[in-house]
C-alpha cells in the first residue's frame, strides 16, 4: 500500500513536474522563455491523461487518509493536490501546437537532436516542427519538386515548418533593459548608504594639516617657493599686488 | 519575392577602404591641433618667461620668505 502510494508520488512528479515554462509570471520574466518543448499528442489526450493521475493521486490519498497510514494533515494534502492541479492543467495550456516531443515526461533529453533559435547558429540539429500531419507532408513532398512551383504562402509555411522563429523576431526587443537600469541605481543607492554611514562611523578624525589655517600657511609657502612659477600654480599670482590674477 | 544577392566578398576590404582613409585623416588632425594648442604656445610660455627673469632678484625674495635652510633672510 505504502509503496503503491510511493510509487505514484514518483510517477506523477516526474510526469507533472515542469521546466522552464512556468505557469506562473515571475517579476522578472520579460522575455518568452527560451526554449520550446512540445507535445507528442495533442492537447486534450495530455490534459485527461494528466486528470486520470491526478484522479488516481486523489483516491489513493484519500485511502491512505482513511487508513491513517502516512499521517499527512488535510491541509497539506489539499495544497499539494491544488499545486499538482495548477501544474497539470496549465501545463497542457502552455503547449498550443502540435510539435515533436522527445519523451512523455518535461526532461529534455539531451542525446537526441534539439532546436533552438539562436542568431549564430542559424540551422538547428532538427526542425521546429517534426510531427507532420497530411498536409503538412505533402507540402513537404511539392518541397521536393522545383521551388518555383511554390506560392509565396507555401513557402511561409514551409519556413514556419522548419523554424519557430525568424531573425528579426529573436532579435525583437524586450523590457530587460528597464530591470538592469533599476538594479543598477538601487545597488547604487545601497551603495551610497554604506559609504555615508562608513564616512560617519568608521573614519578616523582628519589629520591636522587639513585644517584652514594649515592650507592657508601650506600655500603661502608654496608661492613663497616659486612653484610652477611658468605655467603652474605660482604662474596665476601675481607678486606685485599680492593676490590671484 | 527575390531579394538581391548580398555581397558574399570583399567585406574587409570595403570597410578598411572607407575606414582607413578616416583614421589616418583624424589621428592626423589630432596630432596637429595637440601640436599647435598645447605644445606651441607652452614653448612660448617658457621662452616669455625666461626673457624677463632675473635669477638674483628671485633668489632674494626666496630667501626673505624664509624658504631656504642653507640661506637665512637677511634679518638676524
Amino acid at each position: 500500500m505504502l509503496s503503491q502510494i510511493v510509487y505514484l508520488h514518483w510517477l506523477s512528479f516526474s510526469k507533472l513536474s515542469h521546466t522552464p515554462s512556468l505557469p506562473i509570471a515571475l517579476p522578472f520574466s520579460h522575455q518568452e522563455p527560451k526554449l520550446r518543448h512540445s507535445n507528442s499528442a495533442p492537447k486534450q489526450a495530455i490534459a485527461e491523461e494528466r486528470v486520470h493521475f491526478l484522479i488516481h493521486i486523489v483516491f489513493l490519498k484519500v485511502q491512505s487518509l482513511s487508513t491513517n497510514m502516512l499521517h499527512l494533515t488535510k491541509g497539506r494534502v489539499g495544497c499539494l493536490l491544488s499545486k499538482r492541479a495548477v501544474v497539470g492543467l496549465t501545463n497542457s495550456g502552455a503547449r498550443m501546437s502540435s510539435h515533436s516531443h522527445h519523451e512523455v515526461s518535461d526532461q529534455v533529453d539531451m542525446s537526441q537532436p534539439m532546436y533552438w533559435d539562436r542568431l549564430d547558429t542559424p540551422l538547428p540539429d532538427r526542425a521546429w516542427n517534426d510531427v507532420l500531419d497530411s498536409k503538412d507532408k505533402s507540402l513537404k513532398e511539392k518541397e521536393k519538386g522545383p521551388w518555383t512551383a511554390l506560392s509565396k504562402e507555401e513557402k511561409i509555411a514551409l519556413y514556419r515548418l522548419k523554424f519557430n522563429h525568424t531573425y528579426p523576431e529573436m532579435k525583437r526587443p524586450s523590457h530587460e533593459w528597464k530591470t538592469v537600469i533599476g538594479g543598477m541605481f538601487i545597488f547604487f543607492g545601497i551603495t551610497g548608504l554604506v559609504v555615508f554611514w562608513q564616512g560617519h562611523y568608521v573614519y578616523p578624525p582628519q589629520p591636522h594639516t587639513f585644517g584652514e589655517e594649515w592650507q592657508a600657511k601650506q600655500i603661502q609657502r608654496m608661492l613663497d617657493m616659486r612653484v610652477n612659477p611658468i605655467e603652474g600654480f605660482s604662474a596665476k599670482w601675481d607678486y606685485k599686488n599680492k593676490q590671484w590674477k | 519575392m527575390s531579394l538581391a544577392k548580398p555581397a558574399m566578398r570583399g567585406l574587409l576590404g570595403k570597410r578598411l577602404r572607407f575606414h582607413l582613409p578616416i583614421a589616418f585623416a583624424l589621428s592626423l588632425v589630432a596630432a596637429a591641433a595637440f601640436k599647435y594648442g598645447v605644445t606651441e604656445p607652452r614653448k612660448q610660455a617658457y621662452a616669455d618667461f625666461y626673457k624677463q627673469y632675473d635669477t638674483t632678484k628671485e633668489f632674494n625674495n626666496m630667501r626673505e620668505a624664509g624658504v631656504f635652510e642653507s640661506v637665512r633672510p637677511t634679518g638676524k
